[in-house]
């Protein structure tokens, strides 16, 4: 019984304390981020949603989650009170169904799925695509990338931390679909990374 | 400012600024593709910038410094009324000087001074589709930007070619987006094109009555359609800006008298006065000084 008030409590609080400005700042760092991918930025206000998803990812759901967003989360995120969360601050449905999902939360450490089984718009409505924001343990002290594409004066080199190993197969298949295909936006802490589909990722060999 | 609270900080709803913000992320991530979005009505008539306002509205916060220019000019009626309406709705800091701004909402003009990273420009666009006039229908305009299917668009530069001897497109001329799409610049003339490419500012394109907004990253490839045999050129003048003497920027034509006396001065109006600030004068200003 404690539990399950506690589920209820956390589901209702931990949004923005001012979420025109707040939301405005979150929303300023994802376009500069996703205008220079490879770019880290920090993220202008934070949230405290329910565990296990974190603050980072917490603000850029109330930023840019409503009741237009399916949304799709893993199992460790289903079943914590993160969908209750979503769904009193945002109005955001949560679904089962991967192709349904506008945005994909999924939680640092949490398995990735395949980015073709999400939404990857259409030839024609190559925007009607998924955007996933995928936690990890850090943003830089991963295996190196260099990084090209627009955004990026000449190459950059990103180094995200705890992505799958599989990731840059995914990643070049997604890029091959192009102007279809998922973009992604990599959350550590307060601190964002995006990837749009027109970045082309190659590895460093050390 | 009493009436702020009235409205919404920048005046639109926040559904409606989430809807538009994912739009703009959407549009920065496949450079040069028009993305739809639901336009809503403000309060001003379409043609006088309602996309390049929403956009604006949308990614404006208390930080920014906003310059909002017409044809260059930030001091004719559409940018006057449009950076007094966000002075209003989001008591946000103005500037005319196209460097302090971090913003800048523009109709038809690139500033002369090169844009920086810190910049956006948001331009107010009319009619989003280059295809539009060789093409009527939205379904079939759709397709050839899907097929990445553009021949028409180089048959029309050609017949250009078979009737003037050059390509007599002088404003909204088409350029391919990194390679991929064809996109219209918006109806700024085409001096402007090669301040576009490899820009270090984010430019966004915002298109009320047609609802559509597209962008343009920084660092992107963004090359005017042309041919080996007949390159892409910009406008050239025979005369420096009348004022401040400047060579080599855009110009407007002032007829001066009935008399066919006429002046070429900077379309860019910032520029013209930083310009005769720092002591550069033109022919004209020079001529005044004198008779004083």
């Amino acid at each position: 019984m404690g539990a399950h008030t506690e589920i209820h409590a956390s589901a209702y609080a931990g949004a923005f304390t001012d979420p025109v400005f707040q939301s405005q700042s979150v929303f300023r760092a994802l376009m500069d981020a996703m205008a220079r991918p490879g770019t880290i930025m920090p993220l202008g206000a934070s949230a405290t949603p329910p565990a296990p998803l974190g603050a980072g990812a917490g603000a850029i759901a109330l930023t840019l989650c409503d009741d237009g967003t399916p949304v799709w989360l893993t199992n460790a995120l289903v079943q914590s009170s993160v969908p209750a969360w979503l769904s009193f601050h945002t109005g955001a449905p949560v679904t089962e169904i991967k192709p349904e999902a506008r945005f994909v939360f999924i939680e640092a450490g949490g398995i990735v799925p395949g980015f073709d089984q999400f939404a990857l718009g259409t030839q024609e409505y190559p925007d009607r695509s998924a955007t996933l924001v995928i936690e990890i343990a850090s943003l830089t002290g991963g295996p190196e990338f260099f990084a090209r594409g627009p955004g990026i004066k000449d190459e950059a080199i990103i180094s995200p931390k705890g992505l799958p190993d599989i990731f840059l197969t995914l990643w070049t298949e997604n890029r091959g679909l192009f102007p279809r295909g998922v973009d992604l936006i990599l959350v550590a802490g307060m601190d964002v990374l995006c990837l749009p589909r027109t970045t082309k990722l190659r590895r460093r060999e050390v | 400012m009493t009436d702020l609270a009235t409205y919404n900080f920048a005046y639109l709803d926040e559904q409606t600024k989430r809807m538009i913000r994912r739009a703009i992320l959407k549009a920065i991530s496949i450079p040069g593709y028009q993305v739809p979005f639901a336009s809503r009505e403000m309060p001003m008539p379409y043609g006088w910038g309602t996309g390049g306002v929403q956009v604006t509205a949308a990614i404006l916060g208390p930080a920014d410094v906003l310059k909002v220019i017409d044809q260059g000019a930030d001091d004719t009626t559409n940018a006057v009324s449009i950076r007094a309406f966000f002075q209003k709705v989001a008591n946000v800091a103005v500037t005319t000087r196209t460097r302090e701004a971090t913003i800048i909402q523009t109709r038809h003009r690139i500033p002369e001074e090169t844009l920086t990273a810190g910049q956006t420009l948001v331009y107010q666009v009319p009619i989003p589709e280059p295809l539009r006039f060789l093409e009527p229908r939205e379904t079939e305009t759709r397709k050839m930007h899907a097929l990445e299917e553009y021949g028409l668009m180089h048959v029309k530069l050609y017949e250009d070619i078979a009737r003037n001897g050059h390509i007599a497109t002088t404003y909204a001329y088409p350029v391919k987006v990194e390679g991929r799409y064809v996109m219209d610049p918006s109806p700024t003339p085409k001096f402007d094109n090669p301040k576009m490419h490899m820009s270090e500012a984010l430019q966004l394109f915002g298109a009320g009555r047609e609802k559509r907004i597209y962008a343009v990253p920084p660092h992107t490839d963004v090359v005017s359609l042309d041919f080996e045999d007949h390159p892409f050129e910009i406008q050239h003048f025979d005369k420096p800006c009348a004022l401040c003497g400047a060579e080599h920027v855009y110009l407007d034509e002032v007829v001066l008298d009935d008399k066919g006396g006429r002046m070429f001065v900077c379309s860019d109006t910032d520029h013209c006065e930083d310009r005769r600030e720092h002591g550069h004068a033109g022919e004209m200003l020079a001529r005044q000084e004198a008779a004083e």
